[in-house]
């Protein structure tokens, strides 16, 4: 039996408190275990409006209504993670979400030259493991993905592209992620998915959530 | 004819704004809504409403528009000399415009941002939930143009009760906004070093953020022990005050990103956040500690 997971709560102004952990591992743990609490919860819970994990935190706001809600909050999140084993490997439920990718990316060459894997071997890598949604902000729907083959860990392009085509799916040091529209984008681009990542008409517009599982596919025409 | 707001002519940016999108921050979409949220709330209850109806959030004034059907309208924040069909009228008062009435709204003495609020609320098609165009993610309407004919909803039930609300104290000396810890405090040894000096509001301000720059002096450095440190990207509310490399901090509003990478040293009050947001560029700015 561990000790809980450790936390430090950190003030964020009036109405907010950011939750540090000691890595992405206990952010994952961490925001799995708030997330059913402030969709279902009550007293201080219910008036939390957002909650964003990111690589080391999880940012908890509230709807403002009550100015003790943060001393509050920060003491119910520490409950919390004290009911936490923090040496517990991330829960790995949520809804798998299929993304077929068409393997023709610009680096590809590029991340097989420093995988030292043969380009079907990158392919098969991407393919042959389950990847989770571990936070999102960088733009409408985009979702960091970890949990990946270890093998695929490469740097950043060194100068970014000015415009990356959207659905263009790509590896960045331990994530993957898929662009949901075209923007500006230093990640080493494997290929293409015709998936629509983002569409505020549909419910919900979000195709990949905090805590999804998405499986890439090879959908051919990699030539 | 079903009542609406024509709009005849824009100056810099007329945006549609309501209290903004909670709950999408996890999904790459921050809550926007008005920069300035009390003047928002102002302009909203003088005309009887005490839900989120959309209104208009005018930056430097510039705006005529026509009024179809008779119309209750309010205007608060920046104080934008209005007139209808080139009668003065007062600005925080409630105005009646008749069918066909043209309301134009010239240029502020101070502040940036003027909240026109029609009764019944702008009924355009929302995104999300809300009406608010964020400007940073794109989500929700365009920005509004001459020729948008902008529907106006039903009236709420309540009457609005007071004529008009007492004009704002002015300030003399510099805008002073109150600081309340942040999560990176110690990145900078504490606040001490933003509310020593005074602060000059940069050129490149906008519904995202406003650069603070030393009147006179250096930078803002970091503390000897975080002078090389790296921050993942973290979670951000609105009037969080980050520290760029560069040393000049930079206040986030409304459309800010949901996560960022700079060290956040301090955020502003809710009021204080208010106040950024009608912040002009060049305006002296003075930062002290909130009082507990």
């Amino acid at each position: 039996m561990s000790g809980g997971l450790p936390v430090e709560v950190l003030p964020m102004g009036g109405h907010a408190v950011l939750v540090e952990v000691a890595d992405l591992a206990a952010v994952l743990v961490l925001e799995a275990a708030l997330r059913p609490r402030v969709l279902t919860g009550e007293g201080v819970w219910a008036r939390v409006t957002d909650v964003v994990p990111a690589a080391r935190t999880v940012l908890l706001t509230t709807d403002g209504s009550d100015p003790a809600d943060p001393a509050a909050l920060g003491e119910a999140v520490r409950g919390v993670a004290a009911s936490l084993d923090g040496s517990a490997p991330p829960p790995s439920e949520g809804e798998v979400v299929t993304v077929p990718v068409r393997y023709d990316g610009e680096d590809l060459d590029e991340v097989a030259d420093r995988t030292g894997l043969s380009v079907a071997e990158v392919v098969a890598a991407h393919t042959g493991t389950g990847w989770r949604v571990a936070f999102g902000g960088f733009a409408p729907g985009f979702a960091y993905l970890v949990g990946g083959d270890p093998r695929l860990r490469v740097p950043r392009r060194s100068s970014p592209r000015a415009s990356v085509p959207a659905g263009s799916v790509g590896l960045a040091g331990e994530f993957s992620g898929v662009y949901p529209r075209s923007s500006p984008g230093g990640w080493q681009l494997l290929g293409r998915t015709d998936v629509v990542l983002w569409d505020e008409r549909r419910d919900p517009p979000a195709l990949l959530r905090p805590g999804s599982v998405v499986r890439f596919v090879d959908a051919g025409g990699s030539g | 004819m079903s009542p609406a707001l024509e709009v005849v002519r824009t100056g810099p940016l007329a945006l549609l704004e309501d209290a903004g999108r909670p709950g999408w921050a996890s999904v790459g979409v921050g809550r926007s809504g008005a920069a300035d949220r009390s003047a928002y709330r102002l302009a909203c209850r003088l005309v009887g409403h005490d839900d989120h109806p959309a209104v208009l959030e005018v930056l430097l004034g510039g705006l005529v528009v026509r009024a179809r059907g008779a119309l209750t309208v309010a205007l608060a924040g920046a104080p934008a000399p209005a007139r209808v069909d080139g009668r003065a009228v007062a600005h925080r008062g409630v105005v009646h415009l008749p069918d066909g009435a043209e309301l134009s709204l010239g240029t502020p003495a101070s502040g940036l941002r003027t909240y026109l609020a029609v009764r019944g609320g702008l009924a355009v098609e929302p995104v999300l939930g809300s009406r608010s165009t964020d400007t940073l993610s794109g989500v929700g309407p365009p920005p509004v143009a001459p020729g948008d004919v902008l529907p106006v909803g039903p009236a709420p039930r309540a009457f609005p009760v007071v004529d008009a609300a007492p004009p704002s104290a002015p300030e003399a000396g510099p805008a002073v906004l109150d600081l309340l810890p942040g999560p990176r405090a110690a990145w900078v040894g504490g606040t001490d070093v933003l509310t020593g000096p005074g602060w000059t509001v940069g050129a490149d301000s906008d519904r995202v953020g406003v650069r603070l720059a030393p009147v006179d002096g250096p930078a803002v450095e970091r503390a000897e022990a975080f002078r090389d440190a790296e921050l993942p990207s973290e979670g951000m509310v609105r009037g969080a005050v980050q520290l760029p490399p560069g040393g000049e901090p930079v206040v986030v509003l409304a459309d800010h990103p949901v996560t960022g990478g700079y060290p956040v040293v301090a955020v502003l009050t809710e009021g204080s956040a208010d106040r950024a947001a009608q912040l002009r560029p060049g305006e002296r700015v003075r930062l002290r500690a909130a009082r507990p």
